[in-house]
This record gives C-alpha cells, sequence and structure tokens, in this order.
C-alpha cells in the first residue's frame, strides 16, 4: 500500500498543456504555407523554362532565398506531421509503425537540411 | 476482450460515398502525394547548387513528357490541397459546418483547384514563349 495521495501520484504525468501540439503545429504550418506556396507556384511560373544561370540567380536573390527557406521548413515540417497521422491511423503493427513514423521524420529533417543548404550555397555564390 | 465486439464506423464496404467523404481522403491523398512529389522539388534546387551537368539532367526530366504528367498533377494536388485546406481552417474556426456550406464549400474548392491548375500551366506555357 502506497501512503501517496491519488493527486502525488499524477503530479508530473499527466498533461503537461502540450496535448494540442501536433495539431497546432499543423494548422500554423498550414496557415505560413498558404502565402509561401501561392508565391511559389507564382514564381516557377514565370520563370518556366529559364535556363541553369537564370535560375540560380533567381534562387540566390536575397528576398527568394530568405522565402525558398522559410517555404522548405514549413513543407517538411508540416508533411511529416501530416504522414505520421497518416502512418498511426493506418498502420496496425506497432513496431512497423513507430519505425516508418521514425523513418519519415528522419527524412524530412535530410531532406530539409539538404534543400535549405542547396539555396543558401547557391545564396552566397558557391 | 469485449472491445472486440463493438461497432466500427464507418465500414466503408456498406458506406455509401459522400462529396464530403471523398473530398476528405482526397485531402489526405493529395498530402502523401504532394509529400512524394517534394522529393522532385529537392532534386531541382539540390542540382541547381551541384553544378551545370547535374541541373541539366533534372531539368531534362521535368520536361519530359513523364515530368510534365508528374508536374500536372502535382499542381492539381497543390491546389487542392491548399483550397480544401482553408476549408478546413474555417472548420477550425468553428465555420462552415452547415450541411448545405460544407457541400458549397466542397464544391468550391473543387471548381477553384481547376480553375487555378488550368491558369498556372497556361502562365507557366506563356511564360516559356508557347502562345
Amino acid at each position: 500500500m502506497s501512503l501517496r495521495s491519488p493527486l502525488g501520484k499524477v503530479r508530473g504525468l499527466g498533461s503537461a498543456k502540450e496535448g494540442v501540439h501536433h495539431w497546432w503545429a499543423q494548422r500554423l504550418t498550414a496557415v505560413a504555407l498558404v502565402p509561401l506556396v501561392i508565391w511559389f507556384v507564382a514564381s516557377v511560373c514565370s520563370i518556366a523554362g529559364a535556363d541553369y544561370e537564370a535560375v540560380r540567380g533567381w534562387i540566390g536573390t536575397p528576398v527568394v532565398s530568405i522565402l525558398l527557406v522559410l517555404l522548405s521548413i514549413a513543407v517538411f515540417h508540416h508533411a511529416q506531421l501530416g504522414l505520421q497521422v497518416v502512418l498511426e491511423d493506418y498502420v496496425h503493427t506497432e513496431w512497423l509503425k513507430i519505425a516508418s513514423i521514425v523513418l519519415v521524420k528522419f527524412t524530412a529533417v535530410a531532406l530539409g537540411v539538404a534543400t535549405v543548404f542547396s539555396i543558401v550555397k547557391i545564396a552566397v555564390g558557391g | 476482450m469485449a472491445s472486440h465486439n463493438r461497432p466500427l464506423s464507418p465500414h466503408l464496404q456498406v458506406y455509401r460515398p459522400q462529396l464530403t467523404s471523398v473530398l476528405s481522403i482526397t485531402h489526405r491523398a493529395t498530402g502523401v502525394a504532394l509529400a512524394l512529389g517534394t522529393l522532385l522539388l529537392v532534386w531541382w534546387i539540390v542540382a541547381a547548387a551541384t553544378g551545370e551537368s547535374a541541373f541539366a539532367i533534372a531539368q531534362a526530366f521535368i520536361g519530359s513528357w513523364i515530368g510534365r504528367l508528374l508536374l500536372l498533377c502535382w499542381s492539381f494536388a497543390v491546389f487542392y490541397h491548399l483550397c480544401n485546406g482553408i476549408r478546413h481552417l474555417f472548420w477550425d474556426a468553428g465555420k462552415g459546418f452547415e450541411l448545405e456550406i460544407a457541400y458549397m464549400s466542397g464544391k468550391l474548392v473543387i471548381a477553384a483547384a481547376i480553375v487555378l491548375t488550368i491558369a498556372t500551366w497556361v502562365w507557366g506555357y506563356s511564360s516559356m514563349g508557347a502562345f
């Protein structure tokens, strides 16, 4: 028999007011992506058919570089949050679910870093 | 366990598809497709940072008929997910749950996605000097 009170047992284990964190992050990135995606699609339309130097010149423009980095971060964060929910809903084998979510998260970080690095490399003239 | 006998809902085999449920699963499907499509975008930017020959390979793939077909699907998925995502944000704010409004906004999303996709391709081809 434990002498700890019911309150003492749950203290530190219960809600840390973070239950909606995933939901909130998904919405915040969604709101950020609305203008970023519209800007990106419009930009790609206007440079359609541009050659290597022109594309690099466009990516390297400071405003474009900054917006592309913001877009990459928001896209990969939003994508991995969404894929996580899809995997949680449809993969019912526990180890496979965990493994696939970990793979998605690692892949999102790796691709995000690769994209941001490439943008910065072009922007600083590498 | 007793929980095995609990009713499940909705049972997709006996559940008549509705506009709302079809748009809902399409939102997921386009989300997954966009996540995969992002690989093309990553390839394009990494290739531009790598060098002229790497960029030429990426550009040749994107410019091929299969690349353009993927881009067409990708652009529709972008606009569908964007418009329906905005519809979801209204729901998150507690607005638009009435049945007629949910159907109306659903039809609006489909129309907007189609119009925006066509407009994008007209713009893209015209800036390449196709017209």
